[in-house]
């Protein structure tokens, strides 16, 4: 095949932002291995727009950091861009959130001044057809696999696509009511699982956890937040025996400043963790930006799983509906 | 002392189990043991298991099974007394070249103790270890428990670059850098063989609860090793 065919069916990267990865919901089931989940860190948002477009809740698609990237679509086919408001522009006129749009083969998608929120996704009909490796094309930085090349975008990349049929161009429009998007804030409250090791902290240590406010430091990428606030001291000095990490997870160092672990966290680790959180309020963390205040409120295992159910089970009941 | 089995909600959609709250074979074995019973046993809604020295990490999926029944699930697993599963121990050989380029913290390890270079190569290959866990980075081998004759602190800094293969001690703890990594381990030595290959099933050459014993090889045949690689195997 020559380029120009293989062309018809990519998206070119002309300019590909300042962190921009392929992502989907992970590649499970290799942790006991010491290979990382990945994956979107604000899954929900991701999903959406493949849901809304009639993808499976595994095609994969882009996760835009911060500053989006000038994308040329060698192909017609039908987006849907979800999470951040990073300003997206279609071939220069503003393209609306969490909808479906149809895109002719020769656009341009750009991005412009961060809005609101710091990570968006980009869901393509059909999923971003880089090859799957044990079961994911989620980009895995550390391990250097994945996505494409294990690497973020840079200028020339081609990313394959599905070619779109024409009946797919009656979805475009769809789009997903504000009532069922996650509460996105610049300083959000994140409920929490107290513990595991919660008991390792002392009284006012738990309590400055449950009462003050943590900010993002510029130290935070995928892998975690690393968050500066009110230290959290220890109750008992002991060493914790390395264990698996939960997505959510918050391991507090000896300086006694939290991290957050998110899904580019190692799979085992030493500091003791205070608390972990719901997953039900992961996108949230994911929308927050160095500088934000994060705030911890713990809850209940019943009422976390309820609230995954409902933020979940909310988007596929009103995707079946229509 | 006898630990208590503790079941420890991780968030909403884990459970950490710990067994104990040392690095020990025993423990360790148990960790084993508990993991393969959930995996052959386990029903829907187990997504994934992390066996780590001394606890394991269950994510589960709350929409197919509850917390109350994977916890059930464990304990009456702790408590059964049915026979452990006899297989029989896999004993990988790794091949290695000591000091040099290769391992240069060997002179070190080997100053720190009042030892020659020899004699830490002779006690680093004297016994078989049980590899405790796999992680930190994509098939890293921990293992244990290094004789404490050549037991040495981790390096006050890590090194940033680590190469693939690399062997080191960190404290009690002997392992395999499986990929280019950070990394604070001493190195005393590198093996030729591949430890991480995204076109094996698993990519990771050692599983947790896998054994190694280490055989000295001389520097000019590390290339040889990594040629006949295939054959070796």
């Amino acid at each position: 095949m020559i380029f120009s065919e293989i062309a018809n069916f990519m998206i070119e990267v002309i300019k590909p932002g300042i962190f921009t990865t392929v992502q989907d919901l992970g590649r499970w089931g290799y942790q006991r291995y010491g290979i990382g989940t990945a994956g979107a860190l604000d899954s929900f948002a991701l999903t959406a727009g493949n849901l809304l477009l009639g993808n499976a809740e595994e095609a994969a698609g882009l996760e835009i950091t911060f500053v989006g990237p000038l994308l040329k679509f060698h192909q017609t086919t039908l987006v849907a861009i979800t999470g951040a408001d990073l300003n997206p522009r279609l071939n220069g006129q503003p393209l609306p959130n969490w909808t479906v749009c149809s895109v002719s083969a020769g656009s341009m998608l750009s991005f412009g001044p961060r809005k609101s929120g710091v990570r968006a996704y980009l869901a393509v009909w059909g999923g971003i057809a880089v090859p799957p490796i044990m079961g994911s094309r989620s980009t895995y930085l550390l391990g250097h696999f994945g996505g494409l090349e294990g690497r973020p975008l840079k200028a020339g990349d081609l990313l394959p696509l599905h070619p779109c049929p024409s009946k797919g161009q009656e979805l475009a429009g769809r789009s997903l009511p504000i009532s069922l998007h996650p509460a996105y804030q610049r300083n959000p409250c994140l409920r929490v699982i107290l513990g595991p090791f919660a008991d390792y902290f002392s009284l006012e240590g738990q309590e400055a956890f449950l009462t003050s406010a943590y900010t993002i430091t510029p130290q935070s990428d995928r892998m975690g937040y690393r968050l500066h606030g009110t230290p959290i001291t220890r109750a008992i000095n002991e060493e914790l025996i390395t264990c698996g990490l939960a997505n959510g997870t918050i391991q507090v160092p000896p300086d006694g400043q939290p991290i957050l672990l998110l899904a580019d966290r190692q799979t085992i680790g030493g500091y003791p963790i205070i608390a972990t959180v719901i997953n039900a309020d992961l996108p949230l963390a994911a929308q927050c930006a160095p500088g934000d205040k994060l705030r911890f409120q713990a809850t209940t295992l019943r009422e976390a799983q309820a609230a995954f159910q409902n933020l979940w089970g909310n988007l596929r009941r009103f995707l079946q509906s229509i | 002392m006898i630990f208590q089995p503790k079941i420890l909600p991780a968030g909403d959609q884990a459970i950490l189990i710990e067994l104990g709250k040392e690095i020990k074979p025993e423990i360790n074995q148990q960790v084993h043991y508990l993991s393969q019973l959930l995996e052959k046993r386990a029903p829907m809604g187990i997504k994934e298991i992390i066996p780590s020295y001394s606890s394991l990490l269950i994510y589960y999926d709350p929409a197919q099974i509850s917390f109350s029944a994977v916890s059930d699930l464990v304990q009456n697993f702790l408590h059964e007394n049915s026979p452990r599963p006899n297989n029989p121990p896999v004993i990988k050989e790794i091949p290695v070249v000591y000091g040099g380029e290769y391992g240069p913290d060997l002179e070190f390890v080997a100053q720190f103790h009042g030892l020659t270079v020899a004699e830490v190569i002779k006690i680093h290959t004297s016994q078989t270890y049980l590899v405790y866990v796999v992680g930190f980075s994509p098939g890293f081998a921990a293992m244990g428990t290094v004789p404490e004759i050549i037991q040495t602190p981790r390096l006050p800094t890590p090194r940033t670059k680590v190469p693939a293969g690399s062997v080191g001690i960190g404290g009690k703890q002997t392992g395999i850098y499986a990929v280019e990594s950070p990394g604070g381990w001493r190195l005393i030595g590198r093996t030729p063989l591949t430890l991480f290959d995204l076109n094996n099933e698993p990519p990771a050459f050692f599983k947790a609860g896998d054994y190694a014993r280490f055989f000295s090889i001389p520097a000019e045949d590390f290339f040889l090793y990594q040629e006949q690689k295939r054959n070796f195997f």
